[in-house]
C-alpha cells in the first residue's frame, strides 16, 4: 500500500490510486480525484457519491444497474456524469474500493 | 410430521432431494420438491447444439427419473414464499407449510429486459443459446449462413456459466473453419467487463487464445438496446457495434417468484450468507445454486459443491447443533476451445484460477489453465457424470472445498 498526499491529506492508496481506507475520504479528496479524471464535481455527482459510500458501508455489491435504479440518476445519466467508466470513476472519487465484478 | 420443502428441481434441487432422502428419518420427516417443468435439461449441452455436436435428445430427460422414491414431487408453478408464515403458495392457491425451506429456483434468461432484443429479429438473425429453443433455432440458421459479422454479446453481469460465451466463440471459430467459410466470418465478443474474463490469470490465458484465433474482443460495452433496423448493438454511452448475426446472453435474473415474495435483490437473487448458505433474512431458509447472490460463478459445479455444505448445515440445524460447514465458493469449469481441446479452471472466493494439475497434484489427468485434449474429454465426460452421478447426489472424486495441492502460485 502506497502513501500519497491528496488535497493536503496523507492517505493510503492501492496500485490504481483507489483509497485503501474509505474512512480517510474527504470532500476535498473527492474534488482532487475527480479533477485528475477530468470531472468537475456538481451536486448531482456528490449525490451519487454519497449513495455509493452509504451502500458500500452497508456491504452492498454495487453495479451500474443498481446505481441506475437508485432514483438519483438513470444509467444514461450516470455515463454522462462519469464518462468512460461510470462505476470505476465514481467509486474512485467516492473513496471506496474498485468495483470487482465477480464470476 | 416435520416438513422439508425444496423449491426448484433443477441441478441443485435434485442433488439435494437425493442427499436428504438418504439422511432424514422418514418417520419424522416429509420431503417435498416442487418444479413447474417435467423435463430436466442438461444446460451445459445447449452450447454444443448450434454446431450439431449434440442433439435435442442428448440434453433432455424426464425430471421424474432423478427424484428418489419417497420424496413427494409436485409439478406446479410456485406463486410465492410467505417466509414470515413459513409457508409457500403454489399457483392455484395450494399452501405448503414448511419447517425448513431450500430455495433452488435458479436464474433465467430475460431478453424482455433489453429494448429491441426480443423484437422483430428475435430468432431471425438474433439468437440466444441459453435456452433449448434458442440453441435449436440457431442451429437451423447456421445451416445456410454464408458468413458475415458474427457478434457474441453479454448483456449483464452476473450470468450463469461465465465461460460459456467464450466457449461459444471458440466453437464457432472451429465450426466455420470446418465449413470452409472462416475467411468470410468476422467474429467478435462484446462484453461489459474490462477484459475477456474477470480473473486476471485466466483472462490472460484466454485473451492469448482469442488473439491466436483472430477473435476480436470489445470490452466495457454496456448494452442499452438493439436497433432492429440498423442491426446494431447500442451501448449506454452511445457506441454501436453492427452485426449480421447476433448471439447474445440476455440479462439473467433470478425467478420472478422471488421478487413476488419480497426476498430478492434488484436482480431477484436472494441475499445469502456466503459461508453457511442460509438466507440472511430467515434462518430456516437455505439457498442453493444460481438463486443465491454469492460472489462466485453461477455454475452446476458450484451447485454441486455447495450442496455438501447445505446438507451438513441443515442436518446440524435440525439436530440443534451449531453449523460448522462453511462454503469457500469453489467452482470448477471446463472451457471448450474447439478442435478437440479444452482448458480447465478451478477457483474459489479467495483464489483466482491458477496453473497446475487437477484433481491429483502432479498427475492430473487434467491441466489447469492450459489448452489440452484431455481437458476436452473432461467436458465430454461431464455429461455422463451429470446424469449418472451428480444429480443422484453421489460422491465425486473431487472435494467440495478447493485445494491448493497441484496448483502453482504465480507472481507478477
Ligand atoms: C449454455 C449453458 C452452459 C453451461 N455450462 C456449464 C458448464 O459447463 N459447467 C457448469 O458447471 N455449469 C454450466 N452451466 C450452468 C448450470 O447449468 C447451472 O448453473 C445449474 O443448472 C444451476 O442449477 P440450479 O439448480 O441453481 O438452477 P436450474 O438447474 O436452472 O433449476 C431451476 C429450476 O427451478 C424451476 N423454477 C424456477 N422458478 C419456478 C417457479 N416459479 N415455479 C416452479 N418452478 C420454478 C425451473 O423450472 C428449474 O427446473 C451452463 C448453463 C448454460 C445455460
Amino acid at each position: 500500500m502506497a502513501q500519497e498526499t491528496i488535497a493536503g491529506k496523507n492517505v493510503a492508496v492501492d496500485q490504481e490510486g483507489y483509497l485503501a481506507n474509505p474512512e480517510e475520504w474527504t470532500k476535498e479528496i473527492a474534488g482532487e480525484m475527480a479533477k485528475d479524471i477530468g470531472i468537475e464535481l456538481t451536486d448531482k455527482h456528490l449525490e451519487v457519491i454519497d449513495y455509493l459510500r452509504e451502500q458500500h458501508a452497508q456491504g452492498a455489491q454495487l453495479s451500474i444497474r443498481k446505481v441506475g435504479k437508485s432514483g438519483i440518476t438513470d444509467i444514461k445519466g450516470l455515463y454522462k456524469l462519469f464518462p468512460g467508466g461510470p462505476l470505476k470513476h465514481s467509486s474512485k472519487i467516492a473513496g471506496i474500493p474498485k468495483p470487482s465484478s465477480c464470476v | 410430521m416435520k416438513k422439508l420443502l425444496i423449491l426448484g428441481g433443477g441441478t441443485a434441487g435434485t442433488i439435494m432431494a437425493n442427499k436428504l432422502n438418504k439422511a432424514l428419518d422418514k418417520e419424522a420427516w416429509d420431503i417435498t420438491i416442487v418444479d413447474r417443468e417435467k423435463t430436466h435439461y442438461y444446460q451445459p449441452g445447449f452450447l454444443f447444439i448450434p454446431f450439431g455436436i449434440y442433439n435435442k435428445q442428448d440434453v433432455e430427460k424426464p425430471k421424474a427419473n432423478f427424484f428418489p422414491p419417497g420424496v413427494n414431487v409436485i409439478f406446479s408453478d410456485i406463486d410465492k414464499i410467505e417466509a414470515e408464515e413459513n409457508k409457500v403458495i403454489l399457483d392455484g392457491g395450494r399452501v405448503l407449510p414448511y419447517d425448513y425451506l431450500i430455495v433452488a429456483t435458479g436464474t433465467h434468461s430475460r431478453p424482455d429486459e433489453t429494448p429491441g432484443l426480443s423484437g422483430p429479429n428475435w430468432y431471425k438473425n438474433i439468437f440466444d443459446f441459453y435456452t433449448l429453443e434458442g440453441a435449436l433455432a440457431l442451429k437451423q440458421f447456421l445451416k445456410s449462413w454464408e458468413g458475415g459479422k458474427l457478434v457474441v454479446a453479454i448483456t449483464e453481469i452476473p450470468f450463469k456459466c461465465p465461460v460459456a460465451p467464450l466457449e461459444f466463440v471458440f466453437l464457432a471459430e472451429a465450426f466455420f473453419s470446418e465449413m470452409g467459410i472462416r475467411d468470410k466470418v468476422d467474429i467478435s465478443l462484446v462484453t461489459p467487463l474490462p477484459g475477456a474474463f474477470t480473473k486476471p490469470l485466466a483472462t490472460k490465458m484466454l485473451s492469448q487464445l482469442l488473439t491466436e484465433k483472430n477473435i476480436k474482443v470489445v470490452t466495457d460495452f454496456y448494452i442499452e438496446k438493439v436497433d432492429n433496423e440498423k442491426n446494431t448493438l447500442v451501448s449506454y454511452d452511445e457506441q454501436e457495434v453492427p452485426f449480421d448475426l447476433l448471439t447474445i446472453v440476455p440479462m439473467n435474473m433470478g425467478a420472478e417468484m422471488i421478487s413476488r415474495s419480497g426476498l430478492g435483490d434488484d436482480m431477484n437473487y436472494i441475499p445469502t450468507d456466503k459461508h453457511t448458505l442460509q438466507s440472511k433474512a430467515h434462518k430456516n431458509i437455505f439457498v442453493l445454486g444460481d438463486a443465491a447472490d454469492l460472489p462466485t460463478s453461477k455454475a452446476g459445479s458450484v451447485a454441486h459443491f455447495s450442496a455438501d455444505i447445505v446438507y451438513e448445515n441443515l442436518l446440524s440445524a435440525i439436530d440443534g447443533r451449531p453449523m460448522t460447514a462453511s462454503f469457500d465458493g469453489h467452482a470448477n469449469c471446463y472451457i471448450e476451445t474447439g478442435y478437440g481441446k479444452g482448458a480447465l479452471i478451478d477457483f474459489n472466493y479467495e483464489t483466482e484460477p491458477l496453473p497446475g494439475t487437477f484433481p491429483l497434484p502432479g498427475i492430473g489427468p487434467f491441466d489447469l489453465l492450459k489448452n489440452t485434449s484431455i481437458n476436452h474429454y473432461g467436458k465430454i465426460m461431464f455429461r455422463w457424470i451429470y446424469w449418472h452421478i451428480l444429480l443422484k447426489g453421489k460422491e465425486l472424486p473431487v472435494e467440495s472445498e478447493m485445494t491448493m495441492a497441484g496448483k502453482r502460485k504465480v507472481t507478477g
